[in-house]
């Protein structure tokens, strides 16, 4: 299987909720769904934005809109106006998420790029 | 009422701040029934307490009175109503200035109405004393930790308050603090007699108003797919055509920028959201994850089967106290050796403020090299060692006002007495400035009574 960036199966958009963050990725197909809801564990997200939040992880699901959402509780510096942090709201934080790394089947990727 | 009618309702404003020209070409652009407008952010009410303390005429939000100064004659001409939480901690104020503006038109016999209630800043002691414990919700602790620091205090009210507005034949309803998406759940209650207990209808505005509440966010803003966003610069506000089965379109003006799809909206469906399966409003506790959406032609997306359940019997509660002092500044190190150099200046700063009895503890202080990765910080692919240039941003926090204060005036000097290259220094020196805690809490709903006051142009 390919290792890609996740940006090439999903999108993502972040902002704050009080002290921490969300990020919500978004499948770009039934079967990337799929396969994320199985490989995007709460522990592999809470691994590669270790550098950005030192709090606990939370994942939640829906399946209507092919969304994986994760809260990152402790991501923003303290939150609010209290953050010294550029990005005290979160705002790029889905992106940092896209950029993870994972082995992705071929099926997958070409039938998105098809 | 025909039973089948579609009602348009717009969100022009997605937060303080946002461009005018949103709602502008919102209202000159294409048809439209209702216009909605937020105003307010958590720091934006302890802001307003403030003005209010120094003058009792200010503490609302004057960018809506400019506002309406340039469209009132369009709304009238068009018969579009408006719903704004411009009043901030003052309705009255507002409601005063948005009549002066009316006559100043000409436009005597046209109505404001205003829902008041949310302001609890006065009645905080009489409730403790009722019971109301006010603990914070994310760490339980009791009020009475801040309860001296406490600057404004304000109840996130619901949507019938504002039906009830609109019932009065008002043209422009003004509230406080309400749930931002009972700004367009309003107009709907209103338009289709929903009532208390119609769970599912109400999820389904409440739905359609997450989706327009931040504006541009679900027309091609903020988008992960940014190329794919055709003419951000004209970007259409969203609107929403409502029916009264709780099925919605979201869409925007002919012939504006952006993009409405399905995957533009499920970007903003995700936005600051929590268990998506249980969102909670004072009218209802919607379900996202029950609803079925789909592309209903161009830059239209058609949501519908949203379900909901009963609210609580609380109201949320958002109280900001002062919480210490921060300061912040900028410098910019130019190559070669830029972070080097930063890294450089950086360790300057922190040793001559120690050198005058400064020290800051790691938690109160911070060190940021803008272009060598900051956004993204632990992710090796978004940092580099090898900048061209870098902005170097220290700043510090803390209880002790002169403390913060003593920072901003050790930053400036490394032009002259630091490495070569350090430029980019405008604007003053950076000042301590107050740091807005926030308290989010719950109250007894039925210990908060909400009042509606209508006047005529």
């Amino acid at each position: 299987m390919p290792i890609v960036p996740l940006s090439q199966i999903a999108a993502a958009r972040s902002g704050d909720k009080g002290e921490g963050s969300n990020v919500g990725v978004l499948a770009k197909s039934d079967a990337a769904y799929a396969f994320l809801k199985e490989a995007l564990t709460r522990e592999a997200v809470a691994a590669h934005m270790s550098g950005i939040n030192r709090g606990a992880v939370r994942r939640y699901e829906a399946d209507n809109l092919r969304l994986l959402n994760f809260l990152l509780e402790d991501s923003l510096g303290g939150g609010g106006s209290a953050s010294l942090l550029t990005d005290a709201q979160g705002k790029t934080h889905g992106l940092a998420l896209l950029r993870m790394e994972l082995d992705v089947p071929e099926e997958i990727l070409s039938e998105l790029e098809s | 009422m025909p039973e089948n009618k579609t009602v348009r309702i717009a969100n022009g404003q997605g937060f303080w701040g946002d461009s005018i020209l949103g709602p502008i070409r919102l209202v000159e652009e294409g048809p439209l029934d209702y216009l909605t407008l937020d105003y307010l952010a958590e720091v934006t009410m302890s802001i307003m307490q403030k003005l209010k303390g120094r003058d009792p005429s200010k503490g609302y939000a004057t960018d809506f009175v400019s506002l309406l100064d340039r469209i009132l004659p369009t709304l009238v001409e068009k018969d579009i109503k408006v719903v704004a939480n411009a009043g901030g901690v003052n309705p009255q104020a507002c409601m005063e200035a948005v009549l002066e503006v009316m006559r100043s038109h000409g436009l005597e016999g046209e109505k404001v109405a205003i829902v008041e209630g949310d302001d609890i800043l006065d009645g905080i002691d009489g409730l403790m004393s009722s019971g109301e414990e006010f603990l914070n919700m994310d760490t339980g602790a009791p009020l009475s930790s801040v309860r001296e620091r406490v600057t404004s205090a304000n109840v996130y009210l619901g949507a019938f308050p504002i039906a009830e507005a609109l019932a009065t034949g008002a043209r422009i309803v003004i509230t406080g603090r309400g749930t931002d998406p009972g700004l367009v759940l309003g107009p709907m209650i209103h338009e289709f007699g929903w009532q208390p207990g119609d769970d599912d209808l109400l999820a389904a505005g409440t739905v359609a108003g997450h989706i327009v509440e931040c504006g541009a966010q679900c027309t091609g803003g903020n988008y992960t797919d940014w190329r794919s966003v055709p003419d951000l610069a004209r970007v259409g506000y969203p609107i929403i055509e409502a029916e009264a089965d709780g099925s919605f379109v979201i869409t925007k003006h002919e012939a504006t920028g952006g993009a409405v799809n399905i995957d533009t909206v499920c970007h903003q469906l995700a936005y600051e959201m929590g268990d998506p399966a249980a969102y909670l409003t004072p009218d209802v506790i919607a379900d996202f994850t029950s609803f079925k959406i789909e592309q209903d032609g161009l830059d239209r997306v058609r949501v519908s089967g949203v379900k909901g359940a009963p609210a609580t019997s609380q109201y949320k509660v958002s109280m900001s106290y002062s919480d210490g002092w921060k300061s912040v500044g900028e410098l910019t190190i130019s190559g070669p050796d830029a972070l080097e150099k930063a890294r450089l200046c950086a360790a300057i700063v922190w040793e001559r403020l120690a050198m005058d009895g400064c020290e800051y503890p790691e938690e109160e202080r911070l060190e940021e090299y803008v272009g060598a990765g900051v956004c993204h910080r632990g992710i090796p692919e978004a940092e580099t060692d090898a900048p061209p240039e870098v902005i170097l941003r220290m700043g510090v926090k803390g209880p002790d006002k002169a403390k913060v204060s003593r920072f901003g005036p050790e930053l400036v000097p490394l032009v002259t007495s630091g490495p070569p290259g350090v430029t980019g220094f405008a604007g003053g020196r950076p000042k301590a400035a107050e740091i807005i805690g926030f308290w989010p809490s719950l109250v007894t709903k039925d210990k908060i009574q909400t009042t509606v006051s209508v006047l005529t142009a």
